[in-house]
């Protein structure tokens, strides 16, 4: 069995299960936001209380997790498509590390800053 | 007169693959691809192909028809002249040995893989290990498959992943065999499936499904391969 240590679930089923949870997830926030969005009016008050209920809280945090993981498993298939030593000789291995590498962290950097907007809102 | 633009690549003399054209007196008739192929042979004794049997059961002839995978045997000319002209090349993705004649290796050793045999680990009865008419009605749709790689050339992801994505044809294969109530190694089978390239590179394209000469469905089979690891896995 091919392990890839870099791969989010490190095997093939959970990272499908994961892209597809995560897909549901992100649709589903979508559907809200923009029902949301075109059913109120907006105003500084209603937006933040929206924010500071319990539920909301949770369902911003899922929507950014699923959208880190949706994401990482994402850029993963796609480095592992074009940026490969078939397509692009040996540096390519080092490119493509470089890249997760990079993604990962703007992932993780994006889920903890939205952690600290989304808990904040009193 | 018909023109037709065929792929050549001749490495010993070539130094890069062009494209020649050529001109048939087709008599005005629907010649298959195949026969449109034998003429100019004639014509041009230089011409490389493969073929075998001439009726879309050996698939030997794949290729590249006016931009689409088939057997160049069973595909008519009304099917793929496109403005009068017939545009062949060799199936995408796979290396060129000479003209329209790629190296199968890299499809085979795929193929391979799935251990397309039945294993069986118990005792052989006296005449035959039997299976109900359901369980054989299971096979249809995945038995036909002719290996002819029309299919798996189309898909993008082998393309970019060839040794590592079983693609389409072994994945259609591998599911025959997991589908088989004579064959005793499912858990096995799906544990060989289950990393994040073998089966899981398939992005539902259907390309696959579009080109298959038989009619074969390969995205409905990845997708009960996909539901069988899940089953197996939860
Ligand atoms: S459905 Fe899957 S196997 Fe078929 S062409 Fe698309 S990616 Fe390839
Ligand atoms: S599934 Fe169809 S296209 Fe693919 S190898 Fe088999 S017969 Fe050819
Ligand atoms: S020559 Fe056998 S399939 Fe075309």
């Amino acid at each position: 069995m091919i392990t890839n240590v870099t791969s989010f679930g490190r095997s093939g089923l959970y990272d499908w299960l994961i892209q597809r949870v995560s897909g549901v997830i992100l649709a589903a926030y979508t559907f809200f936001m923009v029902a949301y969005l075109l059913c109120n009016d907006v105003t500084f008050e209603s937006w933040s209380a929206l924010h500071a209920m319990l539920p909301m809280k949770i369902f911003n945090m899922l929507a950014v997790i699923a959208l880190g993981a949706h994401a990482w498993i994402g850029l993963w298939c796609v480095v592992t498509d074009y940026v490969t030593t078939r397509m692009m000789g040996a540096k390519a291995t080092m490119i493509r590390v470089a890249v997760q590498m990079l993604s990962g962290l703007v992932m993780l950097v994006y889920i903890i800053w939205a952690i600290d907007i989304f808990w904040g809102v009193k | 007169m018909l023109n037709v633009s065929i792929y050549r690549y001749n490495p010993e003399v070539d130094s890069a693959p062009y494209m020649q054209d050529y001109q048939l007196d087709t008599g005005g008739k629907d010649l298959m691809v195949l026969d449109v192929l034998e003429l100019l042979k004639a014509q041009d004794p230089t011409l490389s192909f493969r073929r075998s049997c001439r009726e879309g059961v050996c698939g030997s002839d794949g290729m590249n028809i006016s931009g689409k995978n088939g057997l160049a045997c069973i595909t008519s000319m009304s099917d793929s002249v496109r403005g009068n002209k017939l545009v062949l090349r060799p199936l995408p993705g796979l290396p060129v040995i000479r003209d329209l004649v790629v190296d199968m290796e890299q499809f085979y050793a795929q193929y391979e893989k799935v251990k397309p045999y039945l294993i069986n680990d118990t005792p052989a009865p006296a005449i035959e290990r039997l299976q109900s008419p359901e369980d054989r009605a299971k096979l249809d749709g995945l038995y036909e498959c002719i290996l002819c790689a029309c299919c798996s050339t189309a898909c993008p992801s082998f393309w970019w992943n060839p040794d590592k994505f079983i693609g389409p044809s072994g994945l259609l294969q591998a599911y025959r065999f997991l589908v088989d109530s004579r064959d005793t190694a499912t858990e096995e089978r799906l544990s060989n499936l289950d990393d994040p390239f073998s089966v899981f590179r398939c992005h539902g394209i259907q390309n696959c499904v579009s080109v298959c000469p038989k009619g074969l469905n390969p995205t409905r089979a990845i997708g009960h391969i996909r539901s069988m690891l899940m089953g197996s896995a939860t």
